[in-house]
């Protein structure tokens, strides 16, 4: 029998790309067990709980609470979104149902170039520029003293870095809607901010939420620019003038330096696993959202 | 469940204070009185001397029209002669087009909507717009249609559900949907689909309906579902319709528009043109020698 060359490639071809994936998977599951294991020093003898939900972080007593930093996390990226989702959104939808196409044509690039940034700008942009003002005029209002590195700041600088990814994200997700659509409500008489708060937004909800997972995963995991105005102090914040300590910056700062110390180094790996397991519970929460959704719209 | 029910009652409440109320008076915006009898107003549309452009292409030249009241009138014509871009003149959905620029008078009942800064969204609301592919909205089947009137004010529940009610009956879907008013419009088939859409566009009161080629993606069964609601509506409504299929035409037309390039070549009653074409044109397109 002849052996077709094409069916061959053609088979061969979806093999190779088998295999790829089944190896970025096992990556992922390989990833996932390596901080397990480099991470068990430091959860013998000590309870999830203890670790999990305790303040004292004081590594040369041996004592390991992640508090601080997991709320410390939680502070800046949430602050990051707050900030960050209003504006992308109005900002995506004036330039897909408002805009002259001429605006368009020279905001577009505008966003990329923001985007495409590397992060260590940022940190020195919120160092020179967000971090005097909120010490010196913004703190004044609310607190009687902060050194501006705070969780504020932060949140600000990360809010300005996911804030372009927001927009072109929202932006694919409005231009996906069909003009049919617009032209059916604007039809009826509708108003362009009726068609498109009820309609066009109605329509994308489901990207909109796999949008903000994404923004929010990229959020939690950034590292040098937060690193940089955080002010790196192991604490709860009680306001968000109060310095804090996010788990990226805590691993970026220690990893390599202190290492003498027993445990810390388990210690380390375990405030890495806290943020892998968070970021894919939440991307497998989003997950499940979505398809409830999708399930309920078709 | 209580809850519910009181807080149905406070809405009630408050409906009836709005609907009694000054305020309700003064701002004068869009609210029918919903007496499903359409006052048996003459409503008349003509187009005079309407010159489109589009970025440099004459897209529609010099068209003069009358369009008959309560009547089906069809325009036919080639592919690319303007049908459609006539028909979204009329209710400036051609605005949306960049770089549009629109020459001439459309009167309706005397106003002209191209120039005399009529609000744009009762314009819309009087030319009930069916597209080509139905494309119901991404909601419910009752939202669907009362979504039109929602827009336009009215929050009453038992008045949307009435003219729910009422519509989907004029559209002859009531008796397959009524037992799944909640569930998505997405789930109907694509010629419950477009009988959704008219039942929506009614909704609004419309005075005119502009059908683009409202059966072409529709199987031979629901068109001629289709096409029997527009004969029946044409008591109530005056209906333009741009077709492909010279058959549909025949059945239906009362009055017919030949077009061809962006120029209208022929118009005149349905019988006279299919029966007795007066320009050559007509004659080759009707014989089939170009489509």
């Amino acid at each position: 029998m002849r052996i077709n060359f094409r069916t061959l490639c053609d088979k061969g071809a979806g093999g190779m790309m088998f295999i790829l994936l089944i190896l970025s998977v096992v990556l992922l599951i390989a990833m996932g067990i390596g901080l397990w294991f480099k991470a068990a020093p430091v959860l013998e003898g000590r309870m999830l709980k203890d670790l999990l939900f305790s303040a004292n972080w004081k590594p040369l007593k041996g004592e390991f609470g992640f508090l601080p930093f997991v709320m410390g996390t939680l502070w800046i990226t949430g602050i990051a979104i707050i900030l960050a989702l209003p504006i992308s959104l109005l900002a995506a939808t004036f330039l897909t149902e408002y805009a002259r196409p001429v605006i368009k044509k020279y905001v577009f690039p505008a966003l990329d170039i923001l985007a495409a940034l590397p992060s260590v700008i940022y940190g020195v942009w919120g160092t020179l520029i967000i971090v005097p003002w909120i010490s010196e005029e913004l703190a004044l209002l609310f607190v009687e003293y902060s050194t501006g590195y705070s969780a504020l700041a932060s949140g600000i600088v990360l809010g300005v870095m996911i804030l372009p990814l927001l927009v072109s994200l929202f932006i694919e997700l409005f231009s996906a809607v069909p003009n049919d659509l617009r032209e059916a409500s604007l039809g009826l008489g509708a108003t362009k901010w009726q068609t498109t708060h009820r309609v066009v937004l109605r329509k994308t909800i489901p990207g909109m939420i796999a949008a903000v997972v994404l923004a929010i995963s990229r959020a939690f995991g950034e590292t040098i620019a937060v690193l940089m105005v955080c002010g790196n102090l192991a604490q709860v914040p009680n306001s968000m003038f109060d310095a804090v300590y996010p788990i990226p910056a805590l691993i970026a700062n220690n990893y390599g330096e202190m290492l003498s110390l027993p445990l810390y180094e388990a210690a380390l790996m375990f405030a890495a696993l806290i943020l892998f397991v968070v970021v894919l519970l939440f991307n497998l929460a989003s997950r499940m959202v979505l398809y409830r959704i999708e399930k309920k719209s078709n | 469940m209580s809850l519910k029910s009181s807080a149905n009652s406070i809405y009630n409440q408050y409906n009836e204070w709005w609907e009694s109320s000054a305020l309700r008076r003064q701002v004068k915006i869009f609210r029918p009185d919903y007496k499903f009898i359409r006052k048996s107003e003459e409503s008349e549309l003509m187009v005079e001397n309407l010159n489109v452009h589009i970025k440099n292409n004459h897209i529609l030249k010099d068209i003069n029209l009358s369009i008959p009241d309560k009547k089906i009138t069809c325009i036919i014509g080639p592919s690319g002669c303007g049908k459609s871009t006539l028909l979204k003149t009329f209710n400036r959905l051609i605005d949306s087009v960049e770089g549009v620029k629109l020459d001439g008078k459309v009167l309706i009942d005397g106003e002209d909507i191209i120039h005399s800064g009529q609000e744009i969204t009762e314009l819309r609301r009087k030319m009930g717009l069916i597209s080509q592919r139905p494309c119901p909205l991404p909601m419910s089947i009752f939202e669907n249609i009362a979504y039109g009137c929602r827009i336009h004010g009215i929050r009453n529940r038992r008045k949307l559900n009435m003219i729910v009610q009422h519509y989907l009956k004029s559209s002859g879907l009531w008796e397959e949907v009524k037992d799944r008013l909640r569930s998505p419009a997405a789930r109907l088939s694509i010629g419950q689909q477009q009988r959704l859409c008219l039942a929506r566009s009614l909704a609004v009161e419309p005075q005119f309906i502009l059908a683009d080629e409202a059966t072409s993606a529709l199987d031979p069964i629901s068109s001629k579902i289709i096409e029997d609601l527009f004969v029946k509506l044409k008591a109530n409504y005056s209906i333009i319709m741009v077709t492909h299929t010279l058959h549909q035409a025949l059945r239906i037309a009362d009055y017919v528009v030949f077009m061809y390039l962006g120029e209208i070549i022929e118009a005149g009653d349905a019988q006279q043109i299919f029966n007795n074409p007066q320009h050559e044109l007509t004659k080759k397109y009707l014989s089939g020698a170009f489509s």
